[in-house]
């Protein structure tokens, strides 16, 4: 069933992905030390983060005995899969990342980008959260939301439906609308 | 002989101002009134796309639209967007499948255009005036090419130059497009500028919003409910 949940030893994977753009602030705090430990007392042991066209590294960390191994790359051409093996995403507050997480029902934390100049993607994420389909954080609250939060809380996603656009649009053009 | 050029002037210029006036308030007049019954079986459709998830919402409508009616369909997307007119093909392709029609039937169906873009996230708005004039040049270019019965787009700003091409070819009577306009589900309480470029202008002959909170701002948009 779940694929994280097939692997030696129960693995829980945490994705980390900032889609295109350019986070630091995410990519640093997910680094951080609060963080980690914050994810390995939660039985996360992987962390594996997509960082885009960010500059700051994430310190790589490996083996067996670690409590939390960490790894990262820039950018993939689908992160689909990455996102199917995840056991808890934490993600920028673009909408297509949001919704492809949604709809697979994984845990989601997204985490808002306060240096956009223009900042309507918190817009989403307030409301999605307010409707308890996922966390919301900032880079700076992030542990205390890790530390605070219960996955189970979550109220599952019932994707979209784009029926409703087409009906009105072959109506108001004169076709059936069936 | 300047007395009387001056006076035919003040004559003709006064028409000349009413009679755009009018065609102008014709045009408002009948964008957003709907067709009764569809005389042609297929609308020339042209559907705008945006980055990331623009894309993913076009696409999600696109997916369901009926092939049979809203063809041929050309896509347009920003010529700095490699990702969006390659999805909207592998989705093209995929439709195809379903379908009986062959892969040669695809290229006629299913057409792919870039668009330059009026503006660059973070490009200055002085540099923007001339490559705002460009993408202008390019959008009636285009509407001249590709003379769309439907157009369909959901905020990317590349839109805003291609539904003001639309709208002077309405004015000037070269053909008439109707214009449907969903606006981002990223769009919780506002607008984008796009979106309430359309809204305000009267552009847009249907108006879509995916949350209940902005149809009761903007009470000319119809309520579509999520589509991702």
């Amino acid at each position: 069933m779940d694929g994280a949940e097939n692997g030696e030893h129960s693995r829980k994977m945490v994705f980390v992905t900032v889609g295109t753009t350019c986070f630091d602030a995410l990519v640093k705090a997910v680094d951080s030390q609060q963080v980690r430990e914050q994810l390995s007392r939660k039985g996360y042991t992987d962390l594996l983060i997509q960082m885009g066209r960010g500059s700051y590294m994430p310190s790589k960390v490996s083996g067996e005995d670690e409590p939390l191994t960490v790894d990262y790359f820039t950018f993939s051409p689908s992160i689909a899969d990455y996102l199917k093996s995840a056991s808890l995403i934490i993600s920028h507050a673009g909408s297509g990342s949001i919704f492809e997480t949604l709809c697979l029902g994984k845990p989601l934390i997204v985490v808002v980008n306060e240096e956009l100049m223009d900042n309507h993607q918190s817009e989403l994420a307030e409301e999605l959260a307010e409707r308890k389909h996922l966390f919301y954080a900032r880079p700076q609250t992030l542990h205390q939301t890790i530390q605070d939060m219960s996955p189970e809380s979550l109220i599952p996603y019932s994707p979209g439906n784009p029926m409703p656009v087409v009906r009105l649009m072959n109506k108001f053009l004169g076709f059936p609308t069936d | 002989m300047e007395k009387d050029s001056d006076k035919i002037w003040c004559f003709v210029l006064p028409v000349l101002v009413a009679i755009f006036v009018i065609r102008v308030l014709y045009v408002l007049y009948w964008t957003g009134k709907p067709i009764g019954s569809s005389k042609t079986h297929s609308l020339r459709t042209l559907i705008v796309l945006g980055s990331g998830g623009h894309t993913a919402e076009m696409l999600s409508i696109m997916n369901v639209l009926q092939n049979d009616i809203y063809t041929p369909r050309f896509y347009v997307a920003a010529a700095t967007d490699n990702m969006s007119l390659k999805k909207a093909r592998v989705l093209e392709e995929s439709l195809m499948q379903q379908g009986e029609n062959s892969g040669r039937k695809m290229i006629e169906a299913a057409q792919f255009v870039q668009i330059y873009r009026s503006r660059e996230v973070g490009q200055s708005y002085i540099t923007s005036v001339g490559t705002t004039l460009i993408a202008m040049a390019h959008a009636l270019w285009l509407t001249l090419k590709i003379r769309p019965q439907v157009i369909i787009c959901n905020g990317p700003g590349t839109c805003i130059p291609l539904c003001a091409s639309a709208f002077l070819f309405k004015l000037l009577g070269l053909g008439w497009s109707h214009i449907f306009y969903v606006e981002s589900i990223a769009r919780v309480r506002k607008l984008s500028l796009s979106g309430l470029l359309l809204y305000k202008l009267l552009l847009a002959d249907q108006f879509y919003v995916q949350w209940p909170q902005l149809q009761k701002k903007f009470p000319r948009a119809h309520y579509v409910g999520c589509l991702m």
